[in-house]
């Protein structure tokens, strides 16, 4: 392995280069940069755990790119392999710099502060002044001045006082606090769940995976652990702004379930509302979202009543105009479908078509495309119910070849071609989008990122200081030397202290201009020689 | 007075805000242009080096020396009062908007009231640092930034006034909005402060430029570097409380989860990861000064990204999409 020339380096050797290499500042940064480059994509391409539609969306639009996008793991930037190396790397760079630094930190908070330079006019801050006071009096208002801020040593002729290290602390504070964020976060990721179900006013929802319309687990939760929880939605009401520059503008939403935390346990009410969640253990219930569900009756060829309910539309604007798919499957001989619109305030207008001009069910109306023939549900694959496969379906048409259209208003019905059978428009009901999730760990999650805070705050408020105070007799005075020196690149208001502190430690009152009697006055206009 | 006699009254006064806003541009510019020295005419410092023996002959040099100070000066100060009376004009602006819907509500309820309220959080606090920090040299750069930020708000982004959606009925509004315009308010300061430095640089490298009389408007490069950190070290707290508690305390009382990787929630996270590589920049040796004022300056535009571009170009795919106009 190894050259004659050079001598190549051991195993131990290479991994303790690595090692430094990886918990270097230089690389901990690039990190940090390269994690804020990576997270950039995740919010340019749809993530398929986030708007699972708009994905399938792009991929229709994009076929070609699909392939390369699914393997680079666009559509789940947050969950591959490349982002998860960034910031893996980033934690063991954080970690190889939090136990050196705490071991530095805890060998410098027992050693004591530092002996006085030789020349103390040498650092940043510095200011000598003769007073007539014995230098013992003075180390002693030295001692007295620094102590309470400030770790305090006298030796001979010198005191040494350092104060600041809660900027350290605050340091690792902020950094071990953020491994804790992040690991919170993973375990909330991982054994959490979110899901998100369309419950139609009047009737109710058990948490069972099988009642969500989508449901997104934690790679490693348990749906036995979904807590068994029960409501029924007793009541929506919405209100809307009737006038004014933002009319239609919804003012307030709110639903009234009854709930049980438990099969067995007793029924209590709650008032839903966005940003008033239901909040029980292992889980929460929000409020989301609302809209309407057009009631039915279908009757098929035959005359019986194929198909009599509700049918949920999904609200394609602030409108509240809604798309909606109707399939009746026992209809008899042939299968009948319907797509189309339902507006809750009908209008018309030759330029636009029918569309909606107020959110609320003023006028509501519905319009739909008609279909006869297989509805294809039977092959076994899994269909949306707000898609209607129209591949084996023939559209009834009008007598001049153009799609027949079946405008409805509430008690109205309108025969089918062909005697196929009829549809009418009994009226409408609401529905709510809960979403149902639960994330564990949420409060070491939110404890953590307030003591990073914290921690933040200390390393960056926080000064760290050493001062030094001297004494030498000199022709029957006492010269004292006092000096400064900030060790966290912040030194504004290094002199003032210093000169404060000089100021202190020759006079017994703080203002060096009313001293008493001797030449400090004097000494504090003109001997003061403040160096930067 | 009627919630629409507010809202009017609103409309005015940003509009006259704007309007002095771009008086305050002009007094400084003429501040910049006295300061842009003609080398030939007066050879900077040497005149009162050779004071002594040619006091006769640069004595008239000395005199109209002095007549071009007192005219900076008399610009610049002009300047600043002008830049008081439109930051109080803005602040009754954002004020009256509160009182423009029933009931009244914090102005910061869309993208024209956040525009609005960052602007006036801006001005505030280049205002109150003004005297301590000797800011006048900021002054053409933020009145500047103020005459463009008030102008694409009230073409782009204008809204009439009214209630706030069901989704912002939180107290966390309060919270999570006015935290987040305060830390951009001092981002943006210490962005001016991170430009001006690089500036510097730049002009301080071509000799004989007619541009270096204006170095002496500028604090020293280390003082610039200084004043940028400090105002990055209050936003960066200011941001972390904003983007990453209050944020996601209020997603968890409204989405049910308290990080969704929401586009803004990204943009958040990527614009506070920049500011903490600035922290780390500055403490390292080798990225001080010029790489660390670099990375200010793309942290600021990932936050401006983040404020308008997300609503721009991501609109509804953005749960914060009501924040839009």
């Amino acid at each position: 392995m190894s050259t004659p020339s050079a001598p190549a380096m051991s195993p131990v050797e290479l991994l303790r280069w690595a090692w430094r290499q990886l918990t270097s500042m230089r690389t901990a940064l690039l990190l940090l940069l390269l994690l804020a480059l990576a997270a950039v994509p995740g919010s340019v391409v749809p993530q398929s755990d986030i708007a699972p539609a708009d994905v399938t969306r792009w991929k229709e639009q994009h076929p070609d790119l699909t392939p390369l996008y699914e393997r680079l793991g666009l559509f789940s930037v947050f969950d591959s392999p490349w982002f998860s190396a960034i910031y893996l790397l980033l934690m063991v760079s954080l970690v190889g710099c939090i136990v050196p630094r705490t071991a530095v930190y805890w060998r410098a908070l027992r050693s004591p502060p530092p002996a006085a330079p030789r020349n103390l006019a040498r650092l940043p801050a510095y200011v000598a002044v003769e007073t007539d006071d014995t230098p013992a009096t003075v180390l002693e208002r030295a001692r007295r001045e620094l102590k309470g801020r400030h770790r305090v040593v006298s030796a001979g002729t010198t005191v040494a006082a350092e104060r600041g290290h809660l900027r350290e602390a605050g340091n690792l504070l902020f950094h071990t606090a953020i491994i804790v964020v992040l690991l919170a976060f993973a375990y909330g990721q991982l054994f959490g769940y979110k899901g998100g179900a369309i419950v139609l006013v009047g009737k109710g929802f058990s948490n069972l995976t099988t009642q969500y319309d989508e449901f997104a687990p934690g790679s490693l939760f348990d749906p036995a652990d979904l807590p068994p929880v029960s409501f029924t939605v007793d009541d929506f009401e919405v209100e809307f702004l009737t006038e004014g520059p933002n009319q239609g503008q919804p003012v307030d939403f709110g639903a009234d379930i009854t709930y049980r935390e438990t099969p067995e346990a007793a029924e209590k009410e709650f008032h839903l509302e966005v940003n008033k969640p239901l909040v029980l253990d292992g889980i929460s219930v929000f409020l989301v979202g609302h809209g309407y569900a057009p009631l039915v009756t279908v009757r098929d060829g035959t005359g019986e009543v194929a198909y009599r309910g509700p049918v949920v539309f999904l609200p394609q604007d602030s409108s509240f105009a809604s798309f909606g798919v109707i399939k009746v499957l026992e209809a008899q001989p042939e299968q009948l479908g319907f797509d189309g619109m339902f507006f809750p305030t009908y209008s018309f207008t030759m330029e636009r078509g029918p569309f909606s001009v107020f959110p609320d069910a003023l006028n509501p109306a519905m319009s739909l495309l008609a279909y006869h023939g297989d509805l294809g549900v039977d092959d076994g694959d899994p269909q949306s119910v707000f898609e209607l496969d129209t591949s084996e379906m023939e559209q009834f048409e009008k007598a001049d070849g153009k799609p027949l259209r079946l405008d409805l208003a509430p008690g109205k019905k309108i025969e089918l071609p062909d005697g196929l059978g009829s549809i009418r428009f009994d009226g409408w009901q609401r529905w709510v989008k809960v979403q149902v999730s639960d994330s564990p760990g949420k409060g070491v999650a939110l404890t953590g990122v307030c003591l990073a805070l914290l921690g933040l705050m200390g390393s960056l408020f926080v000064r760290r200081r050493r001062a030094w105070v001297r004494v030498t007799e000199r022709d029957g005075r006492t010269l004292v030397e006092v000096a400064g020196l900030d060790r966290s690149a912040a030194s504004e208001g290094l002199d003032d202290e210093v000169r404060r502190l000089a100021a202190a430690v020759v006079t017994t009152t703080p203002d060096p201009g009313v001293d008493t009697g001797t030449s400090a006055p004097d000494a504090a206009g003109d001997d003061m020689e403040v160096k930067r | 007075m009627t919630t629409q006699e507010f809202a009017a009254f609103s409309d005015n006064a940003v509009m006259f805000a704007g309007i002095v806003f771009v008086l305050a541009v002009l007094a400084h510019l003429a501040e910049w242009a006295g300061s842009i020295a003609r080398p030939a005419e007066v050879p900077a410092g040497t005149s009162t080096d050779a004071g002594g023996s040619v006091a006769v002959a640069t004595g008239g040099d000395d005199e109209r020396e002095e007549r071009r100070r007192l005219r900076i000066e008399t610009s610049g100060r002009i300047g600043v009062a002008l830049t008081v009376v439109a930051t109080l004009l803005l602040g009754a602006g954002v004020v009256t908007r509160a009182f423009a819907s029933e009931p009244a509500r914090v102005p910061w309820g869309n993208m024209y009231e956040f525009t609005l309220t960052g602007a006036l959080g801006c001005a505030v606090i280049y205002l109150a640092l003004l005297k301590h920090y000797r800011l006048r040299w900021m002054g053409l750069f933020l009145t500047g930034f103020l005459v463009v930020v008030l102008m694409l708000a009230n073409l782009s982004l204008e809204q009439q006034a009214g209630p706030l959606v069901p989704a912002l009925h939180s107290y966390w509004l309060v919270v999570h909005v006015g935290a987040a315009i305060l830390a951009t308010g001092a981002f943006a300061v210490g962005t001016l402060a991170s430009v001006v430095f690089l500036l510097k640089e730049r002009v301080q490298g071509t000799a004989g430029s007619r541009l270096r009389g204006l170095l002496d408007l500028f604090p020293a490069s280390d003082d610039l570097d200084r004043l940028a950190y400090r105002l990055h070290a209050v936003g960066f707290p200011l941001w972390t409380f904003a983007a990453l508690i209050a944020g996601p305390i209020w997603a968890e009382y409204a989405w049910g989860s308290y990080w969704n990787w929401d586009p803004k929630e990204v943009w958040a996270f990527i614009t506070w990861v920049i500011y903490a590589a600035y922290l780390h920049a500055r403490a390292t040796a080798g990225w001080k000064g010029r790489a660390a004022a670099i990375l200010a300056i793309i942290g600021f535009a990932s936050l401006l990204f983040n404020f308008v571009g997300i609503n721009f170009f991501f609109g509804a795919g953005s749960m914060h999409s009501y924040a839009g106009g």
